[in-house]
Order: structure tokens, then C-alpha cells, then sequence
């Protein structure tokens, strides 16, 4: 067999037997939480006899052994189970309340991957190729300062220049200011397009619609991952820049963008790529605060949600699909630092 | 390349002149001279050969000639005229023009220099293109011609496979056909066969002679190893410390050099020793197979007796399993079967089985002094672990036999708090056999020593090793594949191939004919200074070639 298609089989076996020892560790951690789904909805005051039926009802008076093979085995048959907020005659399944916010978590990663990846990526190899010079040092300073603050305050500042566009000329700050100095601000503050600062969408809204919606999270998120990739990619790059084939190339004529893209980036993929994995595995998992700021209904605020309801369905399907994203991407990764490696892809 | 074998070639007009260059290098936070005031000036069509050891200058020189300097490198002062053209003046785009398609490159280690990521072919050709010299398709078809002309194996196909995929001589082939590409004016090739087994090299100087001679190329010769420059080069400039200290004419040059420094360069392949012949025998290997990891059998059916007090010099090209055999001997590796003896007594397989003392006794001493140091540990430190280690000194005892070993490997005790990064590779390598002495060893594996030292350096290594074993008695294994060495050092032989013995015996049976097959072959394809000995060994090897076809 191909070397290279036994190795995806072989991590994606790897990968089914973490995600299956991922459904313990999330079981067990939820179990381990304080209270349950009954105290939690009938507050305190209630009887422990209602307690009591309220989580037979539910079923949480089982065993935890017996409920979680029940659980897993639901989900090899794909099906992730009830919330506990259904009732009798009204069935709400996990499926139908994790779609939606899984689309929208799903739509605002890809359209954040779709402006971050290329522009790291660009910016990591003209900083590479122009190492050491102003605009090197300015796309690293720039970058590792959106990086360094904490992710709500970038947030917070995009909704502030946002709503300054409107606002400004009629500031006190403004009218201190020499008239010229005001209009002239204010005419670069009306550059900006107007992008709503909140963004909140409805499985009604209009793709092109909810584009524009997700644009100030969107952007505050590139913000926050570019520069990890960016950095790697002029790192790994450099790093290359070393070997003696980059000499030769120099030494046949090849121009400085033609040694990056042809001889240096070929051999630079494996750790670009695995950077860009984690930072789209945060794209997904980790965007909960973005959300709340922006008040976009993604999974990452139903899961905040659905813990503090002891919704334990909902959390543990949440949770379920982080793991999997993870392993997914960094499988993504793997296979794809193996394809571009030819030692692997041809071998003698 | 050389007019007598091309039927006296007209040499042409003049194509590169280099007057009073100088070259820095950037090291310890100052620059340092490489290039001190250089002249050199060459015709189309000549091949000029730069000798001397390392650091030089004569790769420095070599790059000078495309007007460029490796990075940490500037040139400071000179002219370099190339066809008229003034390289130093030109913009850098210009220059790059230049590059590849009319003077071009071949460089020591093909298989670092070729991009791991493209295949042969598009490699070969990229210049070509990118210079928009031909288009790709014609490039392709130029370039399959060109590897047929350097005789590589399946011409129409090699080009497809990754750098990885084909063998180290056939990379430097393949990097000459890439040089070719452009049909350029002038070819640098730097050291281009000396990462190669003797056995192969010689094909590819043939190889790189015949092509240059067809296309009339100018070429210059940068490399370390005079008999190969004598086959290769019209004229001879030897080099030291950035200066030219002399310049001839290829056979003037050999047959009456005018510079002492020019004859110690000589004088390494004249040192020679004559043999002893042993009483006992210190190791017995007897049927000894080994393997990695299970797979291909690296080692098959290997017996070999060490005289005590003795050489026995290993000898065969990279794959032939010398330096498994020495992993073996040391129980890194544990054989698959067979077993050794030493002193007498059956040695345990592997290093866990085997007690301190047996260790103490045999030492060994790596080819790369570099990695074999820890660079953050001083030379008293490497010095007196062993004698901690192996023979539980300490104090005052211990620092008077570091002093006794210094002064053994001829080195000053001002040496001692000094770091190996501070230190020549001779010295480095000084203190990796003083290291190897301090556990009063009975035998010594060295493998490969002298081969990463300059020819001066190696000669004193050579010698210094041979008063040890007279002094101490000591035996030594030597694993080598440079035949001038084992002329300087063994009192036995073993030449092996493809993991067999192919023969072993004391170093006068092993040189006088008649020869294994084998050794026949590996003996012969030693350069010497003879500048007609490649023409002759080809002349030869086509006479019994045909023969035996018939």
C-alpha cells in the first residue's frame, strides 16, 4: 500500500480511539460538576421527592456506568439524544438545538479563515523576503500587538471606532482640536465602512447579510490569529533560507520572491501548517468571548448557556465536537506535511 | 579539458580577469580577511585548478568569480572582469542574469544542494526557463540529452525522480548537466567530488572532463586533493591564507613545485610505514552477521583477527558496513550472530552485558571531533571524565594525568579551560584521542579520524597516533576509505564490500597485484599525481571492458 494512504488510515484510527477516549474524559467531568439539571430547574425551594421525580423523569437517577454507555451509544448510531429541556409531547433533540449554532460558529470560522489564512500567509512571506527591513518590523509590531491584547478589548475597539465614525466630530475631544485636525480625523473615521456592532442573525438572514453582520467579529478575530501563522510563516521561511540549495538557487540566478515561493516555501509547509490547524481549531473552539461581545448565537455561548443550566446533553455534545475539530484539523495537518514532503510521498 | 587530450584545443581569448580581490568574512562581532590580493586571470576554454587547505580562500575566490559573496562575506577591493564585463559594477539584477546562464555553479554536496522538494529535471532546467533561453519543453529535451552525455543511468526518466531517489555521484552529474544547462562560458566547481567514494568519483571526473572538453567551457577547479586537480585542470594555482603562493602550469606545477609550502602538500602521500607483523591476536571476530532493525544484512559472514599492538586498517567505500562493524566491536549494536573475542575471552553481545573494564579497554574516536565534544564542556573536563569514570581518579592525581596526556597528544596545558569551539579541528581531534588514552585502552577504533583534516593536519594525526602505539602498545582498528592513509598507517588490511571481506592480509600483500577483483578496483581508482593517470585508467578499463565483451 501507498505509505502516504496508510498513514491517514492509520492516524485516522489513531484519531477514532482519542475521540473515543475523549467521550470519557467529558462524561466523567460532567458528572463531577455540583448540582444537576433538576436542582438547578426547580431552584431550591423544591421538595426532595420532586428532585427526586424530576430526575427519574430525565433519567439521572441511573447509574453513571449505565448512562454512559446509553450515551455513547446513541451517538455511534449519530444520534446525540434529548435535551432535558424537552417535555412530555414537546421533544427538543441536541441535533436540532446544536445545528443552527453550529452553523453559524462553522460560517463565521471559514469567513475569518478565508481573510486570515491568505493574509498571514502573504504578510508572513513578504516579511521573510523582506526580513530585517521597515516593513518587517512594522507587520511584527503591529501583529504582536493585536496579539497582546486580551481578545473582548480589541472587540470593544473595533465597536468604539465604529460608533466614533458618527460620534466624533461631536466630542469634546474633537472641539479641543484645531478645526482642520477634527475634520480630518473625522473624514478618515468615515472611511470605515459601517459595520453593525452588533451582530445578531437569525436563520432568516441572507448569506450576503450575514456576512456583513459577522464582519466586526470576523475582523477582531483575524486580529487575534494572524499572527501567530504570520510569524511562523516568516520564521520557517528564514529558516530555510539556510540550507545550501537556497545557495544554488541564489547562484543559478533565481530572484529573492523566486527562491521564497519556489525553493524555501515547498519545504516550510509542515510547521506553517500545523500553526494554521490550531489557530482554526480556535476558530471554533475557542470564540466564545468574541460572541458574547458581538452577541452572535454561536456554540460557544450555548454551551455557556447549557452548563449553567446542567443541560448535560447539549454540554457533552458541545464538548464532543470540539474534540473531534481538534483531532480533525491536526490530522488535516498531519496529512498535509506528509504530502508535501516528497522523502514520504516518493519513496526510493 | 586538457589541450593534450583534446587533440591540442585552441585556447581562446581571455575571459576572466581578477585583479588584487579582497574578501571579508563577519566573525566574533569584527571582519576578518578571507581573500588577501588575489590575481587570477583565465581563457575561454581553460580549466584553472585552486589548491590549498581549508580556509584558503579558494571557494571564496570561486564564488568572486560569479561576483558573489556568501552571506557574512564582502568583497572590499578588486576588479573582476568578466568578458569584458565589470562584475563588481553592475547592478545586482544584472548580475543575476549572468548567473547560471553564462557563468554557473556546481557545488561540493550535490544532495544538499539540489531542493529536496522539485524534481531533477525541473531543477536542471529552471534557470534555462526563468532566464527565457528556451522554452520548457526544449529545455526538457536538451536536458535528457545532456544526462545521456554524462552517462547517467536512464536518461529519459531520471529527471522525474526527487534528489532523494538516486545516489550521491549521480546527483553531482546531474548538478553538472544543471551547470551545462545554459551552455555557459564559465563553470565553478567547488570540491565537486570530494563527499564521493574514490570508486566513484573517478566516473564522474571523466564525466565532468569529457563534457567541459566537448561544449569548450572555461572552467575553475576549487579542491584540496592535488591528484585530482592534476587530471582536471590545464593550470594550478596553490593558495594559503588568502594569498596565491604559486601558479603553473599543471605538469610544471607537479614535476617541480617552487614553494616549500606547495611540497609539504606532497608530503602526506609519501608518508608510509612498514609493516609488522604481529605475534597474538587482542580481538577475534569470527562469522559475525548484523543487521538493523531486522531489515537487510548489513554486516554477512565477517571474520577478522587484530594483531595486538598493531594496525588493521578497514577499508571499502560508504555502504560497504565499516562502520557497523565498529558499532558491533563496541556492542552498540548487537550482532546476529556470530561472536568475538578479546584478550582471550568471549566479549558479551551487547554494552548493557558488558562490565567497565571491558569498555575501559576499548575506545574509540569519531570522525566529526565537532560532534563528538560536548560543546559546553572544557578540554579538562572531556579529559578527566574517563580517568573519573574508568579509573576512579580525583583530585591531584587526576589533574597530574591530564598534564601526562597533554603533554601525549602534544598539546600546551594553557589549552586546558578552553572550549572546543575555541579550538582547530586538529586540536579538536588531539583531544578526542588524549580522551581515548585516558582509560588506558588496549584498542582504539578510529573511524574515518583524519578524513574531515586538512592533508597537513591529517599527516600529523597520522603520526602522532603511530608514537602512541609504539609508546603504549596500543592496537588500533582504522576505518577508512582513503588509501594514502592506510599506506601511511596499517600493518594489516581488510578490504570490504556490500558487508563480505573481501580480502585481508598484511598491507604488502594486499598492494602487490594480483588483486581481488574488488580491491583491484578500488585500488585503481585512487587518483594520483600523474596528470595522465584518468586517461590511462579509462584507456584501460574500455580495453577490458571490450575485452570482455568479446
Amino acid at each position: 500500500m501507498n505509505p502516504v494512504v496508510r498513514m491517514v488510515l492509520q492516524r485516522l484510527g489513531l484519531g477514532l480511539i482519542t475521540l473515543f477516549i475523549v467521550t470519557i474524559i467529558i462524561f466523567s467531568a460532567i458528572a463531577m460538576l455540583p448540582g444537576d439539571f433538576a436542582k438547578a430547574m426547580l431552584g431550591q425551594s423544591a421538595t426532595p421527592e420532586t428532585v427526586a421525580a424530576f430526575q427519574r423523569e430525565i433519567g439521572i437517577d441511573r447509574p453513571p456506568v449505565e448512562r454512559y454507555f446509553a450515551w455513547v451509544g446513541q451517538i455511534v448510531q449519530g444520534d446525540f439524544g434529548s435535551s432535558f429541556a424537552s417535555r412530555t409531547g414537546y421533544r427538543r433533540t441536541v441535533a436540532e438545538i446544536i445545528a443552527p449554532r453550529l452553523y453559524n460558529t462553522m460560517f463565521l470560522a471559514v469567513m475569518t479563515a478565508l481573510i486570515a489564512v491568505p493574509l498571514a500567509l502573504g504578510l508572513g512571506i513578504l516579511a521573510a523576503l523582506y526580513r530585517n527591513s521597515w516593513f518587517d518590523r512594522v507587520v511584527n509590531t503591529v501583529t504582536l500587538t493585536t496579539i497582546s491584547f486580551p481578545e473582548f478589548f480589541v472587540a470593544y475597539m473595533l465597536a468604539y471606532l465604529i460608533i466614533s465614525r458618527d460620534t466624533f466630530i461631536g466630542t469634546e475631544f474633537a472641539q479641543s482640536l484645531p478645526e482642520w485636525l477634527a475634520a480630518s480625523i473625522n473624514w478618515v473615521l468615515n472611511l470605515v465602512p459601517k459595520f453593525p456592532t452588533l451582530a445578531n442573525i437569525s436563520d432568516q438572514t441572507p448569506f450576503w447579510e450575514h456576512v456583513w453582520r459577522a464582519a466586526l467579529p470576523s475582523i477582531t478575530l483575524t486580529l487575534v490569529i494572524v499572527a501567530h501563522m504570520m510569524r511562523m510563516t516568516r520564521a520557517a521561511i528564514i529558516n530555510m533560507l539556510a540550507s545550501p540549495y537556497i545557495d544554488m538557487a541564489r547562484l543559478k540566478g533565481m530572484s529573492p520572491m523566486a527562491i521564497v515561493l519556489r525553493h524555501a516555501l515547498p519545504n516550510a509547509w509542515a510547521p506553517i501548517v500545523t500553526v494554521i490547524a490550531f489557530n482554526l481549531a480556535y476558530l471554533i473552539v475557542g470564540v466564545v468571548v468574541v460572541e458574547v461581545v458581538f452577541v452572535y448565537p454561536g456554540i460557544g455561548q450555548l454551551m455557556v448557556d447549557a452548563v449553567k443550566s446542567r443541560d448535560v446533553p447539549v454540554v457533552q455534545a458541545c464538548a464532543l465536537i470540539f474534540a473531534a475539530t481538534y483531532i480533525l484539523l491536526n490530522l488535516t495537518a498531519d496529512i498535509i506535511s506528509i504530502a508535501t514532503n516528497p522523502r514520504l510521498l516518493h519513496p526510493r | 579539458m586538457k589541450s593534450k587530450n583534446s587533440g591540442q584545443r585552441e585556447k581562446g581569448t581571455k575571459l576572466l580577469s581578477i585583479r588584487d580581490l579582497y574578501v571579508e568574512g563577519f566573525s566574533d562581532e569584527r571582519w576578518h580577511p578571507i581573500v588577501r590580493g588575489v590575481d587570477l586571470s583565465l581563457k575561454r576554454g581553460e580549466v584553472l585548478g585552486l589548491i590549498g587547505e581549508s580556509g584558503a580562500g579558494k571557494s571564496t575566490i570561486g564564488l568572486a568569480a560569479m561576483g558573489y559573496a556568501k552571506p557574512g562575506c564582502r568583497i572590499t577591493q578588486g576588479s573582476i572582469l568578466f568578458d569584458g564585463i565589470d562584475l563588481l559594477a553592475m547592478a545586482e539584477t544584472a548580475r543575476r542574469r549572468l548567473r547560471g546562464s553564462r557563468i554557473a555553479y556546481v557545488a561540493q554536496s550535490a544532495a544538499a544542494s539540489f531542493n529536496p522538494a522539485h524534481r531533477l529535471l525541473d531543477q536542471t532546467v529552471e534557470t534555462v526557463v526563468a532566464h527565457g533561453i528556451a522554452s520548457r519543453e526544449a529545455a526538457n529535451r536538451d536536458a535528457i540529452k545532456l544526462y545521456r552525455r554524462l552517462h547517467l543511468p536512464d536518461p529519459d526518466t531520471i529527471g522525474f525522480r526527487y534528489p532523494h531517489q538516486v545516489s550521491g555521484g549521480q546527483l553531482q552529474r546531474a548538478m553538472t548537466a544543471m551547470a551545462m544547462a545554459c551552455r555557459p562560458d564559465l563553470i565553478v566547481f567547488d570540491e565537486p567530488t570530494t563527499a564521493l567514494d574514490v570508486t566513484t568519483q573517478v566516473e564522474v571526473l571523466a564525466s565532468i572532463r569529457k563534457i567541459v572538453e566537448e561544449f569548450n567551457t572555461a572552467a575553475i577547479y576549487v579542491t584540496h586533493d592535488l591528484a585530482v586537480v592534476a587530471q582536471m585542470a590545464d593550470r594550478i594555482m596553490v593558495l594559503r591564507h588568502g594569498r596565491t603562493v604559486e601558479e603553473a602550469e599543471t605538469r610544471q606545477m607537479l614535476a617541480a613545485p617552487a614553494e616549500d609550502y606547495t611540497r609539504t602538500l606532497w608530503a602526506v602521500r609519501k608518508l608510509a610505514k612498514p609493516e609488522v607483523p604481529a605475534a597474538d591476536h587482542l580481538l577475534t571476530i569470527d562469522n559475525i552477521t548484523a543487521a538493523y532493525a531486522g531489515k537487510v544484512k548489513v554486516l554477512q559472514d565477517v571474520s577478522i583477527k587484530v594483531p595486538r599492538g598493531r594496525t588493521v586498517a578497514v577499508v571499502g567505500e560508504s555502504g560497504s558496513g565499516k562502520s557497523t562493524l565498529a558499532r558491533v566491536i563496541t556492542g552498540l549494536l548487537s550482532p546476529v550472530s556470530g561472536s568475538i573475542s578479546f584478550a582471550g575471552h568471549r566479549l558479551p553481545r551487547t554494552l548493557k552485558e558488558r562490565p567497565k573494564d571491558i569498555l575501559r579497554r576499548i575506545q574509540m574516536i569519531y570522525q566529526m571531533p565537532d560532534n563528538a565534544l560536548n560543546p559546553r564542556q572544557t578540554v579538562e573536563e572531556v579529559i578527566s571524565r574517563p580517568l573519573e569514570f574508568y579509573l576512579g581518579l580525583k583530585g591531584a592525581a587526576c589533574d597530574r594525568r591530564v598534564g601526562e596526556l597533554m603533554h601525549m597528544i602534544e598539546m600546551d596545558e594553557s589549552f586546558l579551560d578552553r572550549l572546543p569551539g575555541e579550538l582547530s579541528g586538529g586540536q579538536k581531534q588531539r583531544i578526542c584521542i588524549a580522551r581515548a588514552l585516558a582509560a588506558n585502552p588496549e584498542l582504539i577504533i578510529c573511524d574515518e579520524v583524519t578524513s574531515a583534516l586538512d592533508q597537513i593536519v591529517q599527516e600529523e594525526i597520522l603520526k602522532l597516533l603511530m608514537r602512541l602505539q609504539q609508546e603504549f602498545g596500543v592496537s588500533y582498528i582504522f576505518i577508512t576509505h582513503d588509501i594514502a592513509t592506510v599506506r601511511a598507517i596499517a600493518d594489516e588490511i581488510v578490504v570490504m564490500h556490500q558487508g563480505k571481506v573481501v580480502e585481508q592480509g598484511l598491507k604488502t600483500e594486499i598492494l602487490t597485484p594480483p588483486h581481488a577483483p574488488y580491491t583491484e578496483l578500488l585500488l585503481s581508482s585512487v587518483p594520483e599525481m600523474d596528470p595522465d593517470w584518468l586517461t590511462k585508467l579509462l584507456e584501460t578499463r574500455e580495453r577490458k571492458r571490450v575485452g570482455a565483451a568479446n
